[in-house]
């Protein structure tokens, strides 16, 4: 079991939440799709696993490298 | 009319670049922002400021009957809406008339004539402009969306009908594509613009970006300011924008150009505007789209024509008429270069917002800088990552290009990445330098250097 982080590359805001925990998630897959300064930025798997942490909500802030979601692969 | 007040409704450097024309002209002016914007340096040049909300634009920039307020409360004669937010916006240019205010810009029926994009398609086919390929507004089924794209031929773009800025442009190669993103670019259509509606266009790989700029006055008058060239764009919005065009025939141009202020003329347009068309590799135009407001790139313009186009914008929702505004003849002098300078990641163009520890730029005399930023400023993630443009205007293109270079890298920024190692990148190469630019030839210099 390998927990991978995925982080919010820009600091902006959660607009939408894709995935809920739980969700089985596939390589390339939009777990959930930040703003900033007027452009629309997914946050992407990089490998398949299971959603186990959200650690953000819809419309909350997020900063540059912060970690918003947990994907555990086999 | 006179004027004797005008409220600006925008922020950044337009807000300061209409301030600035305002007082030149001797007019008191009213000044809004944002909570994010309080303290902005270009507030210190207004007569009045009202703060009109929160950060995020619904709340302030965009919040009509808080504008609406502040213009009662202070009494102004007129709105300047400058670009983006509520500039195209048909209800809010109409609501200012409706309070028997002047609202600088055309007549609000041109907003909304030309904020459709395929009713404004339709309006410059008949009369007589070129047009390129594209559809009406897809209807929900399936089958007629995939009907309406084979015929036009893939790769299609699809676009919203109220778009602007890029947002929601989306291209599809093949049937198998073309659903979904047709699906995506309506989600985000009705996120940006409140209207969900999308067309499509033939994508064209390697178009020019060309413009007409136009001015109108209030009794049938239209002239043009000649062309810009905008062709170094990423994700659909421009970079680098010059006046005037490389490596076009100075009569071919000008035909287009004199083409576009007739039918300009036989409309009866009103005040300020650009025609914006793509030109093929074959030189032949095709009508894009009209902006019915002042662009972003219109100090190219400016330098080259000396026509201050803010002040005639200005003078002519007053009623002036166009031989008190512009001079008898009008002609190019020399060759003028923008870049726009964001504040993002120099290779993927992600937005980078922060605060400007340090922002200097260049101060050589025959630079232009616009900004809205000083140092110590935040750039906040709210609003549009532009934080300055500067211009370069010379006798030739190749000085231009030479200044621009040595102003950019002048400018001293830090507290946030920018965009001038990729502005630099595309003034070095050989495309850029030769003239033989299209509207993909930024990701290409970019994907050729950081091979």
């Amino acid at each position: 079991m390998k927990k991978n982080e995925l982080c919010s590359e820009v600091t902006g805001s959660v607009w939408k939440i894709k995935k809920q925990v739980g969700d089985e998630i596939l390589e390339g897959d939009i777990v959930m799709i930040l703003e900033s300064m007027k452009m629309e930025i997914p946050v992407i798997a990089e490998e398949p696993g299971t959603l186990i942490e959200l650690k953000v909500s819809e419309e909350d802030t997020v900063a540059e490298g912060q970690i918003v979601a947990i994907v555990e692969s086999k | 009319m006179i004027l004797n007040k005008v409220l600006v409704a925008n922020r950044g450097a337009v807000a300061a670049r209409v301030l600035r024309a305002l007082n030149e002209m001797s007019i008191s002016s009213v000044a809004v922002y944002s909570e994010a914007d309080a303290g902005a340096p270009y507030l210190a040049y207004a007569s009045e400021t009202y703060c009109i909300g929160a950060s995020p634009a619904k709340e302030s920039y965009l919040n009509q009957d808080r504008i609406f307020k502040v213009l009662q409360e202070s009494n102004a004669d007129a709105i300047h809406p400058g670009y983006g937010f509520l500039s195209e916006n048909f209800g809010f240019a109409s609501g200012v008339v409706a309070l028997d205010k002047v609202f600088i810009g055309p007549s609000p029926k041109w907003i909304e004539a030309m904020g459709h994009k395929t009713k404004a398609r339709k309006l410059a086919r008949q009369y007589g402009l070129p047009v390129g390929q594209g559809s009406e507004v897809l209807p929900p089924d399936q089958v007629k969306v995939a009907a309406a794209a084979r015929k036009i031929g893939y790769p299609v773009l699809v676009k919203p009908v109220a778009g602007g800025g890029g947002i929601g442009m989306l291209p599809a190669y093949d049937e198998a594509q073309l659903f979904e993103v047709v699906e995506r670019a309506r989600s985000m259509a009705e996120r940006g613009f409140s209207n969900p509606e999308v067309y499509l266009e033939k994508l064209q790989e390697r178009p020019r970006h060309i413009e007409i700029q136009i001015l109108g006055d209030q009794y049938g008058s239209v002239r043009h300011l000649y062309e810009r060239d905008c062709s170094i764009q990423r994700r659909h919005q421009k970079v680098i924008e010059e006046a005037g065009a490389p490596g076009i025939d100075r009569e071919v141009i000008d035909s287009v150009a004199d083409d576009v202020t007739r039918v300009m003329g036989e409309m009866q347009y009103d005040n300020i505007g650009t025609v914006e068309m793509l030109m093929g590799e074959d030189q032949s135009f095709a009508f894009l789209e009209m902006n019915t407001r002042l662009q972003v790139e219109h100090g190219v313009t400016e330098e080259v024509t000396g026509v201050d186009l803010v002040q005639s914008q200005i003078l002519l929702a007053a009623g002036a008429r166009m031989d008190e505004v512009l001079p008898k003849v009008i002609s190019i002098e020399g060759h003028a270069i923008q870049a726009r300078v964001y504040a993002e990641d120099p290779k993927r163009f992600f937005p980078s917002p922060g605060k400007l520890t340090i922002f200097r730029p260049p101060t050589n005399k025959n630079i232009r800088v616009e900004t809205g930023y000083a140092q110590g400023r935040d750039v906040t993630p709210f609003y549009d990552p532009m934080i300055a443009k500067v211009i370069a205007h010379e006798n030739t293109r190749e000085q231009a290009i030479l200044s621009l270079k040595e102003a950019l890298k002048e400018f001293e920024i830090e507290g946030v990445k920018n965009n001038i190692p990729a502005l630099l990148q595309v003034l070095d190469s050989s495309e850029f330098k030769g003239g033989k630019i299209h509207t993909n030839s930024l990701s290409e210099i970019m994907a050729k250097n950081n091979n």
